[in-house]
């Protein structure tokens, strides 16, 4: 059984401090938990502070270019379902360049968990707005205060058919290893928001912030993950400041649903057409 | 006629112009002729003209021919359109039904007014024109309606024998009108004795499809795209027999993506495109680079820039294969010169790609890809599957934790590659650079030794020769062509050989790694050197320049108005820049 060092990789280069390190804590701990081995996983990161992650976790790792973590994990999953495959990244990365690849990696339900350390602002290119920034947020790139609308995640998510929608907070690390232990155990596309607080360059949400105003699922016993409804209107009251597992609902992964797909890993098998295929696949030539 | 005869059927399109052509084409190549399928067709579903243009030979080409000696026109504009192609001694059939198609007063054609849509009314329905259009070709060419017969079973026995009948029924229909109105024969090529056991009627794309099932590639992850999309069709319904996947990915910067992650997995995978979609991927092709993944690309080619002429060939992507993406790294560019080497450089670009560790692109295009014609045979023995430096298990043996050296600087720049699920094998692929064990940094001199090591990779390249030649290597004019127009320009050589002139034919198969000592010869040697290009620009010209000097005597044939090149072409071009020598 794999123990905790073994899924450590590089030491991390993140500011003292980054809500980075509690995601990168708990995804340790999960894959301890769940009794993995690092070498049956892969983690796919994309560009920014996040994309470091691959590098700083003791998995296979592909650091891929900007945006396109879902594309790349979903190919990594494809060619071989027997790995556990993880995609993470920002939230430019993936509400921003990527957001195309978020929406359809959700409707095409392969079975990989998405993890974006969500901190509202560009950090590794030294703070400019993102696709999260609240209204108003002030950076170099919107000196007068951010006026686009921002993303909201878990709603788009929960309308997108997402099988498993949830949110964490670097700041509360058992209660994100176990979203994530959900997350993973998930069949299907699961995606994790994080709150991972930039200490550099946003000095508005911050760990301060989210400890005195988030809203944990959990601590409603009222609550029913397996109510979209109820999952859309704790969204809205909590104006997404909330965590825990929103919404869980199985549907058959996009593996199981394509004809005919290999049971196992493609990858593990040989792929050589005999004489007989050859004369099968001519005939319609002829 | 000499071996040959050239037919083409036309109207608008959606109404079955493609299907004539297709029974018609299958109908000869059955009986164990030779038969080659351009398509000519428009961006639209319905309306606009289209035609279907087939050329019966008595041995394999590569080419659709320059003439036309029997010309079936659905509607006045495939007359005006195609009147010019006719030969002297022609027939030309139109359909009459609704009043007179006007045609030129010119040139020794026989025009006859038939009315394929009535008489195809009267054997029961409208859409039987084009069985009619069949028997109507079967009278001047001298076949018999039965010849059709098992074409037009395998097409609608599904709907029933009824429907079987009927249509055989309809090409009677048209043979005997034919017979009783008229009497111009023109004869088929003498009929080859003996069908190879394997007389392939096949496209350019599904042979390249059938070649990627042939390497063991498993997932295709691609966007539809016209002229790309039936290597698509082909793998949809052949990868779920061995247990894979064709993802219809949501734009093609995912389905390269796709391809790259599971390639990095160790499952062989592609994706399929053309121009405005191979332009989405050119950040992969770096991350395929630096990260040393293996990646295939087919790319085929249509009229650019931008949507250009979308369901038009074109060779112009040439420049983007060798050059696109920023940063510099290593890459294998293929131009199969014909449908064999669609398939068999398939396969070969899986192995290159996993043997070289980096991005191959097999950039075909839409006279090669949508064409169909008959071979005579697929290589499918001598398929191999060869993995590089790809690592068992056994020899991870022994290595420790975060030992693997999986960007070694070695001597071929080659470095061994683990997959995923290896134990002992765990490193990351990342678009950083990165020093041998996969950790992104900084350092200088690594930075340099890994470059290096990427660019000595293609050095030891070997496995295919990249480019034939035949003619002297001091000839009068020597063509140069790549991919497709191996065809046209052999018989370009031939038409200008018989004028008197010395000829020889270099076409280039693979252009990176740019096969420089073997073409040089005939460079060096040539009187005058004419590309032979579907492009405005000269990219191959460009390439000999720059590969091999000799910027004098390089002139290019170039033609970029959305049609195939055709011997004529050649053949005037030709003229023009030895008649241009001889004066200097």
């Amino acid at each position: 059984m794999a123990v905790l060092t073994d899924f450590k990789g590089e030491k991390p280069t993140w500011c003292p401090g980054c809500g980075d390190y509690g995601v990168l804590n708990a995804l340790q701990r999960t894959a301890v938990d769940l009794g993995l081995d690092p070498e049956d996983m892969v983690v796919v990161s994309g560009i920014g502070c996040s994309g470091k992650l691959s590098a700083y976790f003791g998995s296979y790792g592909l650091h891929t270019i900007h945006g396109r973590t879902l594309p790349t994990a979903q190919g990594v999953k494809l060619a071989n379902r027997d790995l556990t495959v993880l995609a993470a990244g920002g939230d430019g990365d993936g509400f921003g360049i990527g957001m195309g690849h978020f929406i359809h990696a959700m409707r095409r339900n392969v079975d990989i968990t998405y993890l974006v350390m969500d901190n509202h602002i560009y950090g590794l290119t030294t703070g400019q707005t993102s696709p999260t920034s609240d209204p108003g947020f002030v950076t170099k790139t919107a000196p007068k205060g951010a006026v686009e609308f921002p993303v909201h995640p878990l709603s788009l998510a929960l309308s997108a058919g997402c099988g498993f929608v949830a949110q964490g907070f670097s700041g509360d690390i058992p209660q994100l290893s176990a979203i994530l232990k959900r997350a993973i155990q998930h069949k299907g596309f699961s995606f994790v928001n994080i709150f991972s607080p930039c200490v550099t360059f946003n000095k508005q949400n911050t760990y301060e912030f989210y400890k005195s105003n988030v809203v944990k699922v959990d601590d409603d016993p009222e609550y029913d993950a397996g109510n979209l409804g109820l999952a859309m209107a704790k969204i809205e009251q909590t104006q997404s400041i909330v965590t825990g597992v929103l919404y869980e609902h199985n549907r058959p992964t996009y593996e199981d649903s394509v004809p005919n797909y290999s049971k196992t890993g493609l990858a593990t098998a040989q792929h050589v057409l005999t004489e007989a295929d050859f004369e099968r696949l001519l005939t319609q030539f002829q | 006629m000499n071996g040959e005869l050239g037919w083409k059927v036309g109207g608008e399109q959606g109404e079955g112009i493609d299907s004539t052509g297709e029974i018609f084409a299958w109908t000869l190549h059955r009986l164990g002729y030779y038969a080659f399928a351009y398509r000519h067709f428009m961006s639209r579903v319905k309306g606009g003209h289209t035609n279907y243009k087939i050329r019966v030979t008595d041995r394999a080409v590569g080419h659709h021919g320059d003439d036309l000696h029997i010309l079936v026109a659905f509607d006045q504009e495939t007359v005006n359109v195609n009147w010019n192609e006719m030969v002297g001694g022609g027939i030309v059939i139109a359909d009459g039904t609704s009043g007179e198609i006007q045609h030129p007063e010119t040139g020794d054609v026989h025009f006859c007014s038939i009315p394929l849509t009535g008489l195809a009314k009267e054997s029961g329905s409208a859409i039987m024109k084009n069985m009619v259009a069949v028997g109507v070709t079967a009278a001047i060419v001298g076949l018999t309606p039965e010849d059709f017969l098992s074409v037009i079973e395998d097409r609608f026995k599904k709907k029933g024998q009824a429907v079987v009948d009927s249509n055989l029924s309809a090409v009677r229909i048209g043979y005997d009108y034919y017979n009783q109105h008229f009497s111009h024969q023109l004869r088929l090529p003498s009929r080859p004795v003996a069908i190879a056991p394997h007389h392939l009627y096949i496209s350019g794309n599904e042979a390249t499809a059938l070649g990627a099932l042939a390497a063991g590639c498993r997932v295709l992850a691609a966007y539809p795209i016209t002229p790309a999309t039936e290597i698509m069709y082909w793998l949809v319904k052949y990868l779920p027999e061995y247990g894979g996947v064709v993802v219809q990915a949501e734009d093609e910067i995912s389905a390269v993506n796709m391809a790259l992650g599971a390639n990095y997995a160790g499952t062989r995978a592609m994706t399929s495109t053309s121009g405005p979609g191979f332009s989405l991927m050119m950040e992969t092709l770096g991350l395929a680079g630096i990260s040393e993944t293996p990646l295939v690309i087919v790319d085929v080619q249509r009229s650019g820039p931008s949507t250009g002429l979308p369901t038009k060939t074109e060779q112009s992507d040439l420049y983007e294969a060798l050059y696109g993406s920023h940063g510099e790294s290593p890459r294998i560019v293929l131009t199969p010169t014909t449908i064999e080497e669609c398939f068999r450089f398939a396969v070969e670009a899986f192995n290159l790609a996993e043997t070289y560790q980096c991005p191959v692109i097999l950039a075909s295009d839409l006279y090669m890809g949508m064409s169909k014609g008959s071979i005579d045979s697929l290589d499918t023995s001598s398929v191999q599957i060869r993995r590089g430096k790809l690592v068992t298990q056994s020899e991870l043996e022994g290595v420790s934790r975060g030992e693997f050296k999986r960007y070694q600087v070695s001597e071929d720049g080659i470095s061994p590659r683990a997959i995923p699920g290896q134990k002992g094998g765990r490193f990351i692929a990342l678009g950083n650079e990165h020093d041998e064990f996969g950790i992104e940094m900084e350092d200088q001199s690594m930075r340099v030794l890994q470059m290096d090591k990427r660019a000595r990779k293609l050095q030891s390249f070997h496995e295919l020769s990249g480019a034939s030649a035949s003619g002297p290597k001091d000839a009068q004019i020597t063509l140069v062509g790549f991919g497709s127009t191996r065809g046209v320009i052999d018989e370009a050589r031939t038409a200008l050989m018989q004028q008197g002139l010395s000829v020889a034919h270099v076409q280039v198969s693979v252009v990176a790694p740019f096969p420089a000592d073997l073409i040089r010869p005939y460079i060096a040697g040539a009187g005058t050197v004419l590309t032979v290009e579907v492009n405005s620009r000269g990219q191959l010209a460009d390439q000999l320049r720059l590969q091999l000097g000799y910027h004098d005597k390089i002139q290019s044939c170039l033609k970029y108005d959305g049609d195939p090149m055709l011997v004529k072409d050649i053949v005037k071009r030709a003229k023009e820049v030895i008649s241009v020598g001889s004066v200097n």
